[in-house]
């Protein structure tokens, strides 16, 4: 998605101007995404250029322009919501790298790779839900709702890190029977 | 046991091991745990299937007795009590709760809570009084007369924590208590549990659940019968910026 996307669907609520657009996105966001007002208007500059926005009449006394959607733009909204984004599985991630890269190379211990990091993903998952304790004594549901989001994504791979280890550990013993017999 | 007891601490396992069978065919289910509950604290306990979680708990509650080491409930081993004793210390110091059927049928909410109590001797009603003051805790006051099948599951593990945690027991021992639930339900049932600790009681929680896990102060991995990796919450952390970014 772009920051378009996200000027549009709160257009599709109110005319706005541009700092008021940065504000309600980083609000209904939790911050995730945090904007500065130079992107906001050169969107805003793009979105009118293709029709999608217009000004709603002239600036104010302290020079603020308010946008409002044209009928394109709404039309832009509805597509938006009603499309599935496209999962983005493409596993390039760094501790993907790392660990497929340490399974090939003989003097790195995989293990300890991934204890290293399982038990630092535990912490951070610890942090986040601590987090989202707050949020839900503060009925803060945007702000439980990125945290969610962040904690499922790091469930994932400490998931992904069991697996692999216990998979890992049953190809080592195949190929090192020997080195099997001493740890069972 | 020479050495001045720290009240704050619940729960001691010390060099524990535990081999079922002998000779070349014996299993280490553990070989030399140690690990420490302190009131207020929740240990949470992962590890894949066979790692000795299950062990870990049974030799915590007293139902099981390692091969060497100490288990220590408030300040006393468990290896020097008589059976009938460590009976008396499970009653009065630990409570379980298990994944599901924890809760006896045909008694109330109540008289589940209370019943521990009025097996080690209290009176009927003060049992009963303690028995409401704990289904307070969790929020299942107005439980109190109902019989576990009028309950949501989410109900009967909030019941079962409260038995778990009712007179003078401050131990839980809990084995994947969400296991049965639903994931929002699982969570509302882990946050009273997390109260109930708060509040001055220590937990062991065995799951194989990350999310879950994490909601408590500390991580013990188990694998082969050994800690492998132990988390501290309190191990500096990242602030919300990066948690919300990462």
């Amino acid at each position: 998605m772009s920051i378009r996307q996200g000027l549009l669907a709160l257009l599709s609520e109110q005319p706005m101007y541009g700092a008021q657009l940065r504000a309600e996105f980083e609000r209904r966001t939790a911050g995730t995404w945090p904007l500065n007002v130079g992107q906001v208007y050169t969107t805003l500059g793009r979105l009118q250029r293709d029709g999608l926005v217009e000004a709603d009449g002239e600036p104010d006394e302290e020079g603020r322009i308010t946008y409002r959607l044209t009928p394109d733009g709404r039309t832009a909204v509805g597509e938006w919501f009603a499309s599935s984004v496209s999962p983005d599985s493409a596993p390039r991630d760094e501790l993907t790298i790392k660990v497929a890269l340490g399974i090939t190379l003989s003097d790195v211990d995989v293990a300890s790779v991934v204890q290293t990091q399982r038990a630092d993903s535990l912490r951070h998952l610890q942090a986040l839900t601590r987090h989202k304790r707050e949020a839900l004594a503060e009925d803060d549901l945007p702000r439980e709702l990125v945290l969610e989001r962040s904690i499922f994504a790091t469930e994932a791979q400490v998931r992904w890190l069991d697996h692999m280890e216990s998979r890992i550990r049953r190809a080592r013993r195949r190929t090192t029977p020997a080195a099997a017999e001493e740890t069972e | 046991m020479t050495a001045p007891h720290d009240p704050e601490i619940l729960l001691a396992l010390r060099d524990v091991h535990r081999t079922h069978g002998e000779g070349p065919t014996a299993v280490h289910a553990l070989r030399g745990v140690d690990l420490t509950l302190r009131a207020g604290e929740l240990v949470a306990v992962m590890g894949p299937s066979g790692s000795g979680k299950s062990t870990l708990l049974n030799l915590a509650g007293g139902l099981d007795a390692p091969t060497s080491g100490d288990v220590v409930v408030e300040g006393v081993a468990l290896g020097s009590y008589s059976r009938s004793a460590l009976a008396q210390v499970r009653r009065r110091r630990l409570g379980y709760v298990f994944q599901d059927l924890n809760l006896i049928p045909t008694l109330t909410a109540a008289e589940n809570v209370a019943l521990p109590l009025e097996l080690d001797g209290t009176r009927a009603r003060d049992a009963r009084e303690d028995a409401l003051r704990s289904l307070d805790d969790v929020g299942m006051r107005d439980a109190a007369d109902r019989f576990p099948d009028d309950m949501s599951g989410g109900q009967q593990q909030r019941v079962a924590i409260a038995r778990a945690l009712v007179g003078p027991r401050r131990v839980l021992l809990a084995d994947e208590p969400t296991g049965a639930l639903d994931s929002e339900t699982g969570e509302e049932v882990l946050a009273v549990l997390r109260r109930r600790i708060d509040a001055g009681a220590g937990g062991l929680l065995v799951t194989h659940e990350p999310r879950h896990a994490a909601w408590a102060d500390r991580v013990v991995f188990l694998r082969d019968g050994l800690v492998v990796d132990s988390g501290d919450a309190d191990a500096p952390s990242v602030g919300l910026g990066e948690v919300a970014s990462a």
